[in-house]
């Protein structure tokens, strides 16, 4: 099991951080828990939000991280699959621009992730749902406010265009 | 030995399928001589009561073209494949859900509003659109429901071959009709063309440069179109990369950038994705570490319409399939 989810399954089990949580208004009240997908790359952001885990910062446990080598190995055709298997909203992380570890990988991403934004407001998806952003491995504590703020944001949106009755 | 029956179908299409298979020219003649059609709407006089005549399983090979959207569509399609063997999509349309797949942009009444009511030619001042059933008194008028949602043919029925390509073109369609009568036939599910992308076999290809970068993008009509050079070089969207090729490039010999009829090549489950990430990683790709978001935000607005542009033919066959209607349940 991937450790940022071990983690943060872990917390999710402490009653304190979700009083926490409250108290901080992350979690609203709308009864409404969404499914996010991260996508994290492996040398600067994924180590980010191993950090955030170790580091016992505190974010969401809505999120489920799939670790992929590189945001410019992220195909669209993956954010996709994300949303039609019914994810309320799909999370990027990569390494700040200069910093990509394959050179210029992230470049790749700061282009397609946008346009695919664009083409999904086409298709009547809120584009707010997929969130690009730039992670490094010391950002520990950033992570956990990304993660934090993108679940409010996907929270105050609803259920995702997939989501399956429950 | 009764020479095995052949029925072609068409569905939601333009007519361009039955035009290519006209276009087989004398080799049509061939095709006649070794089989007997049992149904086809555009050229001879069957009828339906005269397909459900025939046993199950009697038809030899169905060539259905077109998108399924109607009611008539689906009852149709469902009934030929009850009586054929082999069942083959013909075209972007039946394959991949083609030009009338784009309307899964719009829902029914959308489409209904623009095309009975508010086209500039349209004359209908009591707004009558098109009913399922109108009483005239002596009796009950009944059309097909014209559904919401496009669909491609293997999501109404099974479908055991695909011929692609808007419409195929007569090499293709020989080999296929070859290969059936003897009975030479690839894997079911597999798609009659080559397994390769556009660009491998683009007459243009070698003005295709190491480092294809498109610093802006142009319509083609903004620019005079150089006949030679890639068309990602001048700028223009080519969907040739993600692309399957067998096209014979025919529009591109035309000096039309690749609109991606064909639908992708093996294994990628979605045309437009895959197409929109091929364009969106060459777009400003010279100068890329020195692009803002502000930068790569005014690239990614010259491309108007990235989903009518990347699903030009595949909408319906998409993983999101059409725009959402609602949410739920949509």
């Amino acid at each position: 099991m991937c450790k940022a989810y071990e983690i943060s399954g872990h917390l999710a089990a402490n009653n304190k951080m979700w009083d926490n949580l409250k108290l901080k208004g992350i979690m609203m009240d709308n009864g409404f828990e969404p499914k996010i997908v991260g996508i994290c790359c492996n040398w600067c952001s994924y180590a980010g939000a191993d950090l955030a885990g170790v580091s016992r910062f505190q974010y969401p446990s809505n999120i489920k991280i799939i670790r992929v080598m590189c945001s410019g190995r992220v195909d669209p055709t993956f954010i996709l699959k994300a949303i039609e298997a019914g994810a309320d909203g799909v999370l990027i992380t990569g390494c700040h621009p200069g910093d990509c570890h394959y050179i210029a990988g992230n470049y790749k991403a700061a282009r397609r992730i946008p346009l695919l934004k664009k083409m999904l407001s086409q298709f009547g998806i809120e584009s707010e749902r997929i969130r690009l952003e730039w992670v490094s491995a010391s950002e520990g504590a950033r992570f956990a406010e990304v993660v934090t703020d993108f679940t409010k944001t996907v929270k105050e949106l609803g259920p995702g265009p997939f989501r399956k009755q429950q | 030995m009764a020479k095995p029956k052949v029925a072609f179908y068409w569905c939601a299409s333009c007519g361009g399928c039955e035009e290519a298979v006209v276009d087989l020219n004398e080799d049509i003649l061939k095709v006649t001589d070794a089989v007997d059609i049992v149904l086809w709407p555009v050229a001879l006089d069957f009828r339906r009561k005269d397909v459900e005549a025939l046993s199950d399983g009697e038809i030899a090979v169905s060539f259905i073209n077109g998108a399924v959207r109607t009611e008539e569509q689906e009852e149709m399609v469902k009934l030929l494949r009850e009586k054929s063997g082999l069942v083959v999509a013909f075209g972007s349309c039946a394959h991949l859900g083609g030009i009338p797949g784009l309307g899964n942009f719009c829902t029914r009444e959308t489409i209904f509003q623009t095309a009975y009511k508010e086209t500039p030619s349209t004359e209908n001042p009591e707004g009558t659109v098109p009913q399922e059933k109108t009483d005239i008194g002596i009796g009950v008028l009944t059309l097909p429901e014209l559904y919401n949602t496009v669909k491609t043919l293997n999501q109404t029925i099974p479908v055991d071959y695909y011929l692609p390509g808007c419409p195929p073109p007569p090499d293709l369609i020989m080999n296929a009709i070859n290969a059936i009568l003897t009975g030479q036939l690839p894997d079911k599910g597999t798609v009659l063309a080559p397994n390769k992308a556009q660009c491998d076999t683009c007459p243009r290809a070698d003005t295709k440069p190491e480092k294809l970068s498109m610093a802006e993008i142009k319509r083609p009509w903004e620019i005079k179109i150089d006949p030679e050079k890639c068309f990602l070089v001048q700028g223009l969207i080519c969907l040739g990369p993600a692309t399957r090729s067998g096209c014979g490039e025919t529009c591109i010999r035309a000096n039309m950038p690749c609109r991606g009829c064909f639908g992708p090549i093996d294994g990628v489950i979605d045309q437009g994705a895959r197409a929109l990430s091929a364009i969106a990683s060459i777009l400003g790709l010279e100068g890329e570490e020195k692009m803002t978001e502000e930068d790569s935000q005014k690239l990614i607005d010259q491309i108007a319409d990235p989903a009518g542009t990347f699903y030009r033919f595949s909408l319906p066959s998409s993983l999101l399939t059409r725009k959402r209607m609602e949410y739920t349940g949509g």
